[in-house]
């Protein structure tokens, strides 16, 4: 507690840094998988191909992704950029599975209906199966938040400023309250941050909701369970998902 | 792309592959302490998610350990821990088999729980005791999922042991952080490069067996969509 006393405007600066670079990381994952998962859901081979690819590159240990990136991309190694850059891959390949799990959760006749009621390609995508997907994704959105923000803290093993340099900072000088600190910063940070999905999530799919007039034709089950409570980040991994 | 092929230069040199802290001492080093924490964490994870998973209790807790690890920062973990019990291999060790055991403890309980029902049913009916119904019955069809768990823990525990070269002279990880303090950026990039060909090799290795497994426990389904 005296250590937190004196160094509390150092944990606030540290997690501001630490936000700075798990947001976009977790906004491109989003952007970069969905439209993926889509594409591997329409179509079966590339998208047995794109999985697998996925699950390799997710197979990947992280410090040693961080020294790579920089040598692939030509951005120095200390650069926030590369650590963005690395949680992205193991964002994107974490949540293209998902993605598609998502997108072939939509029933046919819905699709079916939807053409034929006029909707062009697009429209059907933003309109209904985008919608239609909302619940699955933020489950696996949320995976992906409490992940990203747990494996940034690695960015301080090679000198990116994160919740993380308080580790390597308390280890290197013995400060068990610093790592303590840390460790608490980082889970209360994740605990936020996917509280937020959980409601994005919710706001996204008024439908969904008891008491709600439903839209597009889905009727929720008087005090049914809701689609998006209890999905996630306390789902279990059943198959090779590790938690690092 | 030249630091590529220095650090391939600096790989295919004989001088770092002898010795106590050469290449191949180093590889057989991480390699034995993955297998070993496995083991020992599947030794204590693997029965306590079967009987979570046959009797259907305690499902709340082991669903809430799952998910309060994978929110547990593994950096974090390894330092407060190398605080508390020193410089040397017990720290890591101790993270190492704290971070495998919420894998195997999902996989073997997601695996027997996903067991159909009538089929425990049918084989209580046709007399089998409890016993044999879980390693006859239940262990062979949840070996899929169960090994799903091991490899999931594998690749966790392979990929954190390169950490515990930050509070011990352990394994692989070495390399990463000699270079990192020297600022030797190919020796760095020659052992990023050995920790992630031995997982892929592992992850290779592991999915294979876990094909072999789900045959095993389908034949009938295999059969018909060979994979």
């Amino acid at each position: 507690m005296t250590w937190l006393s004196s160094a509390w405007p150092q944990v606030v600066d540290l997690t501001v840094r630490h936000l700075a670079v798990s947001a976009p990381a977790i906004l491109l994952s989003i952007v970069l998988a969905v439209p993926l998962g889509r594409m591997a859901q329409r179509s079966p081979r590339a998208g047995g191909a794109l999985l697998s690819a996925a699950s390799v590159l997710y197979a990947v240990p992280a410090l040693p992704l961080l020294i790579v990136v920089p040598v692939v991309l030509g951005i120095p190694l200390r650069s926030p950029a590369t650590l963005v850059v690395a949680l992205t891959v193991y964002g994107t390949a974490l949540l293209v599975r998902t993605a598609a799990d998502a997108f072939s959760s939509i029933s046919d006749p819905v699709r079916q209906a939807a053409v034929s009621l006029g909707h062009s390609p697009r429209a059907l995508f933003w309109r209904v199966e985008l919608p239609l997907a909302v619940p699955v994704l933020v489950s696996g959105v949320r995976v992906v938040t409490v992940s990203t923000v747990g494996l940034a803290t690695i960015g301080a093993l090679v000198g990116i400023p994160s919740l993380g340099s308080l580790f390597t900072d308390g280890f290197q000088r013995g400060i068990t309250a610093e790592v303590v600190t840390g460790i608490v910063t980082t889970v209360a940070l994740a605990l936020v941050l996917d509280a937020a999905c959980l409601l994005a999530g919710r706001a996204l799919t008024p439908w969904t909701r008891v008491g709600v007039a439903p839209s597009l034709g889905i009727l929720p089950r008087p005090g049914g369970p809701r689609p998006t409570a209890g999905r996630g980040a306390t789902g279990i991994p059943a198959t090779a998902e590790a938690a690092r | 792309m030249n630091l590529f092929a220095e650090a391939l230069a600096w790989l295919a040199d004989p001088v770092h592959w002898s010795g106590p802290s050469g290449i191949a001492a180093r590889l057989a080093q991480h390699l034995a302490i993955t297998v070993a924490v496995v083991a020992v964490s599947a030794a204590v994870a693997i029965p306590v998610g079967v009987l979570v998973g046959h009797t259907r209790r305690g499902r709340g807790v082991v669903v809430a350990v799952a998910g309060a690890a994978r929110a547990v920062p593994t950096l974090g973990l390894l330092t407060i821990l190398g605080l508390m019990m020193g410089i040397g291999l017990q720290a890591p060790l101790a993270a190492l088999v704290v971070l495998a055991i919420p894998s195997l403890l999902a996989g073997a309980y997601a695996g027997v729980e996903a067991v159909a029902p009538d089929v425990v049913d049918a084989a209580r009916a046709s007399g089998m005791s409890e016993a044999q119904v879980v390693r006859q019955v239940e262990l062979p069809l949840a070996m899929p999922v169960l090994l799903g768990g091991v490899r999931a823990a594998t690749l966790q525990v392979v990929a954190t042991a390169t950490l515990a070269a930050y509070v011990s002279d352990t394994g692989l990880g070495r390399y990463l952080f000699a270079g990192l303090k020297t600022r030797d950026y190919p020796q760095m990039l020659a052992g990023a490069l050995l920790v992630i060909a031995l997982t892929l090799v592992l992850e290779a290795v592991l999915a294979s067996i876990q094909r072999a497994a789900a045959r095993a426990a389908a034949p009938t389904h295999a059969r018909r969509a060979p994979a």
